[in-house]
């Protein structure tokens, strides 16, 4: 049910505040525990007043106010313990021991306003229509390379490129059926990719998870909201899935393939298995034969005939790929390639989302759309055109320096924090081999209030919303928000200490 | 019939183990507490040895700690994780199938599981003596009661169901047996008449420790001797831990995934209940002391490790097409006429 301006403003009043008056004339004042919690220059994504926000920012601070910071701190520690109890863990190994981690849960919500939304939509379903033209194009014409868009040896020398692709027709054209993009806000408030995740995006399950757990500690925050719901995903995912399965299959198994339950991301697995109602199953659960693929089962083999796989294109069937693999199905590329079993995401999707391939991607957006993106890139200047090389010398001091190699995370050289001589190192190798380079300014990623040991400070935000494809592309309403628990920091990535919010999407207004 | 879901042969095997491995947790608690009752002065020793020799430990044990007494075999069985028989060792592989299982278990049983797990872990050194041992033991015994509630009042009762079950009453016929032979170690033959009531107390111990003790009172007669106890928890068709009635209900469970679920490879195992029954009911328990209760307790054990290696084999086997063989043939004969037999292991996890 869509609320009204009205309504917002009746239930705006901090609970606390009305028993505070019938006190003997004591009022209660919450306390503002956001004065603390001063945004800078960046763009606070709870900030009250934004266009189609209706309140809804400032109720959630007034509510948050009224709970406090003890009460915050004891209903987070509850609900962390929750998770852990229920397993809503990823694993960390070090040492040969194996660790269980939840994802930090960061109480205070995200907000996203639907027109906000609507344009994330369209920008995140414009992307994946031109990741499958790209695919597509590279496995069969290449005519994006004849046309000298793209480099011939970006697509054809990139290690994630899969000669046993060329030619090979998937359904609807789709080969990435689940993608999950990363996203990020400026300072000038807009929206801008910072990378696609086009093989086995994972978080999904933290995004349905932290709505179940806002749900049971904090329904006073929720109550009254109109929120898009998070609930569809297993639903769409299942569709997608049943719609790409081999023709004249009436009634086609799904399953999901997860390398096992020492995988990192296994709840993950778990929980998607679960939404989906299909059975979870491991390389040895499954068989070819005659180019069909069964499962095993305690009645004997089954068919199976569309493969959900959380497993990276190396390990997938030792007898085509890493003969080394003990996670994967022998036989089972051929039983793709004739026809008999669908896999998603397709094999070699990979060389669509590597960083290279990633400074193009508003040009091969054009180039198969037509369109201008919707949701700009970071600005990438190319070192190895003249004109990106030129420019990334000329403003060292204030670039980020990226390989584009596979190494990602490696040899990157921040300018702004970078001493003369690491500048003086990045420049000889920009030099050297301008192939290698990409560069882009350092970005002032957005804020979120945070709890955190000091009360409630801002830290800096992503967002990556999930896509999935079968005729059509469905998009789960928000998306992960990963925020970065250290003060200043950049990094929102969960092994580095990130945690993550609740993302909520306001429904549109009922008059629009 | 309901041939609608299958069900991984993986994940039956999972769900027949982590059955086992929660029936012998609370098994265990049973057995260390009943050991620390016997414990009599001067005696301690024999009495905590005993609980090595029933588990056929002593090889195991013996790397590790040297003699048995009773903080070694207590920390054995209580906090050793490379003990696979211990407690922790239990839990462990428990939660692991768990783990697997998460697709299929409910919610609440993953959720206590995790939790009784942590608990586990988290148990000290000084909870092993004194009155503090009864206390863990207790706490232990109610943790898998939990368990068993939360199941039986959540898990979905489709063919997976069955599978859990019978892993869980082939492991409480096991361990019934395991009990009753402590008391074949602790006290040998040479029962002379003084020692008559010291006996009962014991006999008496050993029904308390199986909850066996109040049933048994109202059916057996106020004299009883020992002959009664056996025949009691080898049996008894109607007390929930006999042998007897473990296995007539695996053979309701093995019956239904045939008629309900289409499921063939029934067979074999429902002929090894048939001979087992036979070999329970033909003789009178005065009969099986006389010729030597802990051999034909030993010969139990096998046959039910048979039971289980044709269970697994009819339904289990075929996803790991390379797994050696049921362990049933090759560890029965390498058993030594004397020794016990060691519990069965389930499915290898290492990562």
């Amino acid at each position: 049910m869509p609320m009204h301006r009205k309504d917002w403003q009746a239930s705006h009043k901090p609970p606390i505040a009305e028993t505070g008056s019938l006190n003997a004339g004591v009022a209660i004042i919450p306390q503002d525990l956001f004065s603390e919690c001063d945004p800078g220059p960046f763009v606070c994504e709870l900030s009250p007043g934004r266009a189609g926000d209706n309140g809804a920012a400032q109720t959630v601070r007034d509510r948050i106010c009224a709970i406090g910071l003890d009460g915050l701190r004891a209903r987070a520690t509850a609900a962390e313990n929750d998770l852990m109890s229920l397993g809503v863990t990823f694993t960390v190994y070090s040492d040969a021991n194996a660790i269980d981690r939840i994802l930090p849960f960061d109480c205070i919500p995200r907000i996203i306003t639907a027109s906000e939304w609507r344009k994330l939509e369209t920008g995140v379903q414009q992307r994946v229509a031109a990741i499958n033209c790209f695919l597509h194009d590279i496995y069969h014409e290449r005519r994006i390379i004849r046309d000298g868009i793209i480099p011939a040896d970006l697509v054809l020398g990139n290690s994630n490129y899969r000669p046993e692709m060329e030619g090979f027709p998937v359904r609807f054209g789709t080969y990435v059926h689940i993608c999950g993009i990363d996203i990020i806000r400026d300072q000038h408030g807009d929206f801008r990719v910072l990378e696609d995740n086009a093989r086995t995006p994972s978080g999904v399950s933290y995004v349905v998870e932290n709505r179940h757990l806002m749900r049971r500690a904090f329904p006073d925050l929720l109550a009254g909201m109109s929120l898009m719901p998070v609930d569809d995903y297993g639903r769409r995912l299942r569709e997608a899935l049943t719609e790409i399965a081999p023709e004249g299959v009436d009634d086609p198994q799904v399953v999901l393939l997860s390398p096992g339950i020492y995988n990192s991301a296994y709840f993950e697995h778990v929980f998607l298995a679960r939404e989906m109602g299909v059975p979870l199953v491991e390389g040895a659960d499954l068989k070819v034969e005659d180019d069909r693929v069964y499962m095993r089962t305690t009645a004997g083999l089954r068919a199976v005939h569309s493969i959900y796989r959380r497993l990276g294109d190396d390990f997938l069937d030792p007898t085509v790929f890493r003969p080394d693999s003990m996670l994967g199905v022998p036989g089972l590329i051929e039983a793709w390639r004739r026809g008999n079993v669908a896999l998603a995401n397709a094999v070699g999707t990979g060389v669509a989302d590597d960083k290279a391939v990633y400074a193009y991607m508003p040009r091969i957006i054009k180039y198969y759309l037509d369109q201008d993106p919707i949701i700009a890139n970071v600005e990438t200047h190319i070192c190895r055109e003249p004109e990106g090389l030129a420019y990334t010398l000329d403003h060292l001091p204030e670039l980020v320096t990226k390989p584009v190699g596979e190494s990602g995370g490696y040899g990157i050289t921040i300018g702004p924090r970078a001493s003369q001589a690491e500048l003086e190192a990045s420049r000889a190798a920009l030099i050297a081999n301008p192939t290698n380079w990409i560069s882009q300014p350092m970005i002032g990623l957005s804020v979120g209030p945070t709890l955190t040991d000091e009360g409630i400070r801002p830290r800096h935000l992503d967002l990556r919303p999930f896509a999935v494809t079968g005729r059509s592309t469905w998009v789960l309403p928000g998306g992960l928000s990963r925020v970065a628990l250290k003060s200043g920091s950049l990094i929102v990535n969960s092994s580095q200490g990130g945690g993550s919010k609740d993302t909520w999407v306001l429904a549109e207004e009922a008059s629009r | 019939m309901n041939v609608q879901q299958a069900l991984l042969a993986r994940y039956a095997e999972s769900l027949f183990w982590m059955a086992r491995y929660m029936e012998r947790l609370e098994n265990l608690a049973r057995l260390i507490d009943v050991t620390q009752t016997f414990e009599s002065p001067g005696l301690e020793n024999e009495a905590w040895d005993a609980l090595v020799r029933i588990h056929a430990d002593e090889t195991h044990f013996a790397k590790t700690y040297g003699a048995p007494g009773p903080d070694t075999v207590k920390r054995y069985y209580l906090l050793d994780t490379a003990n696979p028989n211990s407690i922790r060792g239990s839990i462990e592989a428990a939660r692991m199938n768990a783990r697997t299982l998460r697709p299929l278990i409910s919610t609440e049983m993953w959720k206590h599981l995790n939790v009784f797990h942590r608990d586990l872990l988290e148990v000290q050194e000084h909870e092993l003596h004194g009155d503090s041992l009864s206390r863990l033991c207790t706490r232990i015994k109610e943790g898998v009661q939990a368990h068993t509630g939360i199941t039986e009042g959540t898990l979905f009762r489709d063919q997976g169901w069955h599978f859990y079950e019978m892993g869980r009453l082939i492991e409480r016929a096991d361990q019934t047996t395991r009990l009753l032979d402590i008391k074949f170690h602790r006290l040998a033959p040479n029962g002379q008449e003084e020692k008559r009531l010291e006996e009962r107390t014991q006999w008496g111990g050993i029904l308390r420790a199986v909850a066996g003790y109040h049933a048994f009172r109202r059916i057996a007669p106020v004299d009883f001797g020992p002959e009664d106890v056996v025949a009691f928890l080898l049996a008894d068709p109607c007390f929930p831990r006999s042998v007897h009635l473990c296995l007539s209900q695996t053979e309701w469970h093995l019956t239904q995934l045939r008629t309900s679920y289409g499921l063939r490879g029934t067979r074999k195992p429902l002929e090894q209940i048939e001979d087992m029954r036979a070999a329970l009911l033909e003789r009178s328990a005065e009969k099986v002391i006389e010729a030597g209760l802990h051999e034909f307790l030993d010969g139990m054990q096998r046959d039910l490790i048979t039971l289980a290696g044709e269970i697994g084999t009819a339904f289990f086997r075929d996803w790991r097409p390379n797994a050696p063989p049921p362990q049933a043939q090759s560890q029965a004969q390498t058993q030594s006429q004397m020794g016990s037999t060691l519990p069965e292991a389930g499915p290898a996890i290492a990562p």
